[in-house]
């Protein structure tokens, strides 16, 4: 049943349930918001998007307030101006606002709302923040100064990952968010996924910058420095740049590393296909003897840290395979530091991800060989793009280039871990090759792809019927982990990443994406997958060389030592 | 001391979370604080995250997470005692203790903490010790009595 109601002066349709803000975005007026999120339950906290009701003269917050029969609203009277002018400067009386030394200069929502609202002079100037920051998470910096308390990064922390790291502390203005006893982030609960950065309006929460250890590594003329990439960051990095979402620039990209400085030019998807023979190797031997079921993937490093805090009775079914990024540095530095006669010292390894959990997975204590780390440096997408611009390298004016052998080449498989399924579609294009001795007929598997949180099927495999699942976003993971706690076992094989769409989402990526630019970047890696000639892992020239001249077989002797690790449960206030 | 947490929950088994504040209430009134134990096991048993229960707790001033030191300190910052200077007493008493509002000094003699009114509005500013008034606290009496009890100590 439609409702007629009132939009300066203009009649409009609205729906039962809907709010104002729902009626006014359909129809094309802008409101500002700050702590509105997009499918989120309006929590109306910063009063941002306030319009005037006139049939009660008041005004009211259109992000929460459910539309009426008859209603009349008026959006951008002088009186709703004022008022929303009024809120972005009573921000800023106690925001330090040095804009030109923040990390979010440029692309800031407050600052946009400032310039939005023509605040050209400092009226109200009150008594600035003065937190002290936290810099103990390997992974995200957080400086409650530029916090504004929209609660953003609180409700993403505990309704789309469950793990409620942050919440509000202490009362008016002394108000800020922290962890529990208001502790450094790198001793709570904190996944390191960075979902929190992606929704934070303003500077107060970034990623540990990789970059000035970077750009050190790459002026000394001892060090072979050599980078890796993430298969999603080929699809993400165009954003950064201007152009259209979902974008392929992975030539342009790997000229522009190479312009940087970057001495060997490598695909994590190559590892990505590695990880593929390793872990469709362990789930076949799990299912033939015997062994812990569901396997669950362990590339995502969120997911490893949510399973070793809140999940430690499912550690058993976390794949002990190492992450790509992990295995391609392992691989670095061994087989490839013989194959150019370098020591594994002079080798300074850096990867590039779409990721900050990344960062933390980098310096795990168990991600070391003899001593040596096995990728020195993570930086973000994010951080790529600033690489890029300071080296001055004009990414409209460069032409591709290809990486480098023998790390370098990849199937579309492994470039199909950028986004959620695409570990179980690659996988089990190769268990089933390995179990049937033949190809599957068809291989893309329609049910594990899009951005779904979850995803289910089940695919018959010789006498076997496999069960598999795909989540992404913890909470999703805790509700099916709940089921098989409570007695599900038609599930054999599950693919969890922490971000909701998987990597493509990543807590590194561009931040300002909406879901379309999202669901681009997806479109962009199924399209690669479908030009692609080498569609499976088991098919790719160079993993197969690497087995045959250095590591042996899946699950062997050397792979064992490089590739895989185990997990312990960890000691954290949950 | 786990023991006395363990048995406050137990008592209000299957209490889920509009409980919290009535049960930090009566584990710091057995325990004198609240301990980052304490604050796990309600989070467990309650189900809600303990950053959850921090914030619930620091929002208000009754919660701390400090041991009481031996002798505990209130300051009224009631209108009245505000109105009399109670701003700066508190502000004095810091600076001797080296200690902040809700916090414990480190040899663990002394605790603050701030309170709204007392009902001594007669006597403002007022502070109370481990029960006893103080009327009319100025900085230099409330030096005074400090230096006292600290002398008590020696």
């Amino acid at each position: 049943m439609e409702m007629n109601i009132e939009i300066n002066n203009r009649p409009m349709k609205a729906n039962p349930g809907e709010t104002i803000l729902d009626v006014l975005t359909r129809n094309g007026i802008k409101v500002p918001t700050l702590c509105h999120m997009k499918d989120y339950f309006p929590s109306g906290a910063c009063r941002m998007c306030v319009v005037e009701h006139e049939n009660s003269g008041r005004l009211v917050t259109s992000c929460s307030y459910p539309v009426e029969e008859g209603m009349r609203i008026k959006t951008h009277t002088s009186r709703v101006v004022e008022a929303r002018k009024m809120i972005v400067e009573l921000l800023l009386s106690n925001h330090p606002d040095d804009c030109l030394y923040c990390v979010r200069n440029g692309n800031c929502q407050l600052q946009e709302l400032a310039v939005e609202h023509h605040v050209t002079e400092r009226r109200i100037s009150g008594l600035k923040n003065n937190f002290s920051k936290d810099l103990s998470s390997p992974s995200i910096t957080r400086d409650p100064d530029k916090c504004i308390l929209c609660g953003r990064c609180v409700r993403v922390c505990e309704e789309v990952m469950g793990v409620s790291a942050i919440d509000y502390i202490n009362r008016g203005s002394k108000t800020l968010i922290g962890t529990s006893f208001n502790k450094g982030l790198n001793t709570s609960s904190c996944v390191n996924c960075g979902q929190c950065i992606m929704v934070c309006p303003t500077g107060a929460l970034s990623e540990k910058g990789h970059l000035n250890e970077i750009q050190m590594a790459l002026s000394d003329p001892s060090k072979k420095v050599v980078v890796q990439y993430a298969p999603a960051i080929s699809v993400s990095l165009a954003e950064e740049f201007g152009m259209q979402p979902g974008t392929d620039v992975n030539g342009l990209m790997n000229a522009a590393l190479r312009k940087i400085g970057f001495d060997f030019v490598f695909d994590t998807s190559f590892s990505a296909d590695l990880t593929i023979m390793e872990e469709s190797a362990e789930l076949i031997d799990r299912v033939a003897n015997g062994g812990t079921l569901p396997l669950i993937t362990s590339c995502c490093p969120a997911w490893v840290k949510y399973a070793e805090e809140f999940a430690v009775d499912f550690l058993p079914n976390v794949s002990s395979c190492k992450s790509p990024q992990q295995m391609l540095g392992a691989v670095i530095k061994t087989y490839f530091a013989d194959k150019i006669k370098t020591k594994p010292e002079d080798i300074y390894s850096v990867s590039v991800m779409p990721c900050t959990a990344k960062k933390f997975e980098a310096q795990r204590e168990d991600m070391t060989h003899h001593g040596i780390t096995d990728v020195d440096a993570v930086m973000t997408t994010r951080e790529l793009a600033q690489l890029i611009r300071l080296y001055g390298v004009d990414m409209y004016n460069i032409n591709p280039e290809l990486t480098d052998s023998p790390l370098g080449i990849r199937s579309s498989a492994g470039k199909l871990f950028g986004g959620s399924g695409g570990v179980m579609e690659a996988a089990l294009r190769t268990a089933y090759f390995k179990l049937t001795g033949n190809e599957l007929k068809e291989f893309k598997i329609n049910a594990v792809r899009g951005l779904t949180g979850r995803k289910e099927t089940k695919l018959q495999i010789g006498d076997l019927e496999v069960g598999v699942a795909v989540v992404s976003g913890l909470q999703n993971a805790k509700v099916l982990l709940d089921e098989i706690r409570n007695g599900r076992d038609d599930i054999h094989f599950i693919e969890i990443m922490a971000c909701p769409g998987g990597c493509i989402a990543g807590g590194g990526q561009h931040i300002g994406a909406d879901q379309k630019a999202i669901l681009s970047r997806l479109s962009s890696l199924y399209d690669i997958d479908d030009r692609d000639s080498i569609k499976v892992s088991h098919k790719n020239p160079e993993v197969i060389e690497l087995y045959e001249k250095f590591l042996g077989e899946p699950l062997g002797h050397m792979s064992h030592e490089l590739l895989h690790t185990e997990y312990e449960k960890r000691e954290v206030p949950l | 001391m786990k023991h006395g947490i363990a048995e406050i929950l137990d008592a209000r088994g299957g209490a889920k979370r509009d409980s919290l504040i009535p049960i930090l209430q009566e584990i710091q009134e057995s325990e004198g604080f609240l301990s980052q134990e304490a604050v796990s096991e309600v989070g467990s048993r309650l189900g809600i995250p303990t950053s959850k229960i921090y914030g619930v707790a620091t929002f208000y001033n009754q919660f701390r997470f400090e041991p009481k030191g031996k002798y505990h300190i209130q300051v009224c910052r009631g209108t009245a005692c505000h109105v009399l200077g109670s701003a700066t007493v508190l502000d004095k008493l810091e600076k001797i203790l080296k200690a902040k509002a809700g916090q414990t000094t480190r040899d663990g003699l002394f605790s603050i903490e701030v309170v709204a009114c007392i009902g001594a509005c007669g006597l403002a500013p007022v502070v109370n010790i481990n029960g006893n008034f103080y009327a009319k606290v100025t900085e230099q009496s409330l030096t005074e009595i400090i230096e006292n009890l600290k002398n008590k100590e020696v």
